[in-house]
């Protein structure tokens, strides 16, 4: 199984065997602590597999192509449990060894691609970011809410591809350096506050979390205006360039659709401060159409 | 993608159990603020007894005074405006970015604040009610 987590006593070698070096009192304290750790890491297992060594999950299942599969229903699969196993781990396990057709995304397993949101137990995270230890169980896995099911868990992400590109999430400086190859070097302070808006993963769970965006198919959403808060925010770009971000930002469906209810802030795996993001959008937008001098 | 399944809403509220604080500040402020909306209609309402001369505005006072309900009501509003004004000062922290990261304290702090404070008003409130 591609999935298992290396055992702990794998982690122990026999580096210690020449003995005499003047180091070897503290090594051998720092063995027998080792040695203790891994006692203590043994019994856990044990322990694990005398209560608790499987994990029930319900996962939702809709085929179109299959006749008898497009009505959407749940299906229940007893994964063995390893240690530090995921939502990801168990669903590759049930895929792997009880039905091949099971369908969901998935590539990095490192919460980097960001393929592998969905609705675990009631609110959107990744997979492979959540461990089953942390869940009551059985673990519900449903694809996210309010997008289209194509298949199992996976949905059709192209509307919130479409917002995202919506607020052209590229660089583009008003003015390019003189020189061809010259940087186009970003102040420190000005990296730190883009900072975290830079670690967007595209996973759609804010979106999913969403009320408004569920109740407005055009609201940019959350990630989108946590992406266009990535450029406006961006000193490098200029004034002009803010200017017209702005502009699609402050749109009808823009960030004055956001009533502060913190759902995508409370979903987001990159642990992005959207819903600050969006506040402060709202001010710069104000700030620029209110001018009293 | 010759086909795909609508869910509709799935977060509905049947599925309240899982909201947030940020989520049941936001019912509860829509809440209280229409239920607010709703008191001033009948606040007018009352009020305006009064354009029949002074006898039938006392009047109606003390008949409505004299009600155990209204009494009751009169707590509950109370309770409604408390809670509305000092999550409408929490949110309008959120609009100036100010500590949102205890947005979900704030909010328990609203909640806490307007039971005391409710608590507090009872005796007043239904004093001679009985
Ligand atoms: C000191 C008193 C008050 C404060 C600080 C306050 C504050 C606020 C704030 C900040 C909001 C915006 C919520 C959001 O961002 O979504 C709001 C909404 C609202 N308020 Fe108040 N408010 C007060 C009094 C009242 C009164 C007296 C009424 C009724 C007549 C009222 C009715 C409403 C309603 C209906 C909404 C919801 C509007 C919507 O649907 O967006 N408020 N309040
Ligand atoms: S902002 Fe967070 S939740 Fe939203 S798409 Fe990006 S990483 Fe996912
Ligand atoms: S598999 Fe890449 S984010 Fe989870």
């Amino acid at each position: 199984m591609s999935t298992q987590v290396p055992k702990g006593e794998e982690v122990e070698s026999t580096t210690d065997e020449a003995a005499s070096s003047p180091g070897k009192q503290r090594r051998d304290t720092a063995k027998a602590d080792r040695a203790g750790q891994q006692e203590k890491q043994r019994e856990a297992e044990e322990r694990a597999k005398a209560n608790e060594d499987t994990v029930q999950i319900k996962v939702f299942r809709y085929d179109p192509e299959v006749e008898a599969k497009q009505e959407p229903r749940f299906d229940e699969f007893h994964v063995p449990f390893e240690k530090g196993m995921t939502v990801l781990d168990s669903l590759m396990y049930a895929r792997d060894h009880y039905d091949p057709s099971l369908t969901f995304r998935h590539s990095c397993r490192q919460a980097i691609c960001g393929s592998d949101a969905f609705f675990i137990n009631g609110s959107q995270r990744l997979g492979c970011k959540t461990q089953l230890s942390d869940l009551d169980e059985p673990v519900r896995i449903e694809p996210l809410p309010h997008q289209d099911v194509v298949k199992d868990l996976v949905v059709d992400m192209d509307h919130f591809y479409e917002q995202m590109h919506a607020v052209e999430p590229y660089f583009d400086p008003d003015e390019l350096p003189d020189g061809e190859l010259e940087e186009q070097r970003q102040s420190r302070a000005n990296r730190e506050k883009i900072k975290m808006s830079t670690r967007c993963i595209w996973c759609g769970a804010c979106m999913s979390s969403c009320n408004i965006a569920a109740g407005d198919n055009q609201y940019l959403g959350p990630a989108a205006i946590n992406k266009a808060y990535r450029f406006a925010m961006d000193e490098r770009e200029g004034e002009a360039r803010k200017q017209e971000r702005l502009e699609i930002i402050e749109q009808e469906h823009g960030v004055w659709r956001c009533q502060t209810q913190f759902s995508c802030t409370e979903v987001c795996p990159k642990d992005i401060p959207l819903t600050e993001h969006i506040q402060e959008l709202k001010r710069e937008a104000v700030k620029s159409n209110l001018k009293f001098w | 993608m010759s086909q795909s399944y609508n869910r509709g809403l799935i977060e509905d509220f049947g599925r309240w159990r899982e909201f947030s604080a940020g989520m049941w500040a936001w019912v509860f402020h829509k809440f209280t603020g229409w239920v607010l909306v709703g008191y001033l209609f009948t606040h007018i309402a009352v009020l305006s007894t009064a354009l029949a001369g002074e006898a039938a505005y006392t009047g109606t006072i003390q008949t409505l005074e004299g009600l155990l309900v209204v009494r009751i009501l009169e707590v509950g509003l109370l309770a409604v405006a408390v809670f509305h004004i000092l999550n409408g000062l929490r949110l309008l922290m959120v609009d100036l970015g100010i500590g949102l990261e205890s947005q979900d304290k704030s909010f328990y702090a609203s909640l806490i604040l307007t039971g005391a404070i409710t608590v507090a008003s009872v005796p007043t409130f239904l004093a001679g009610a009985f």
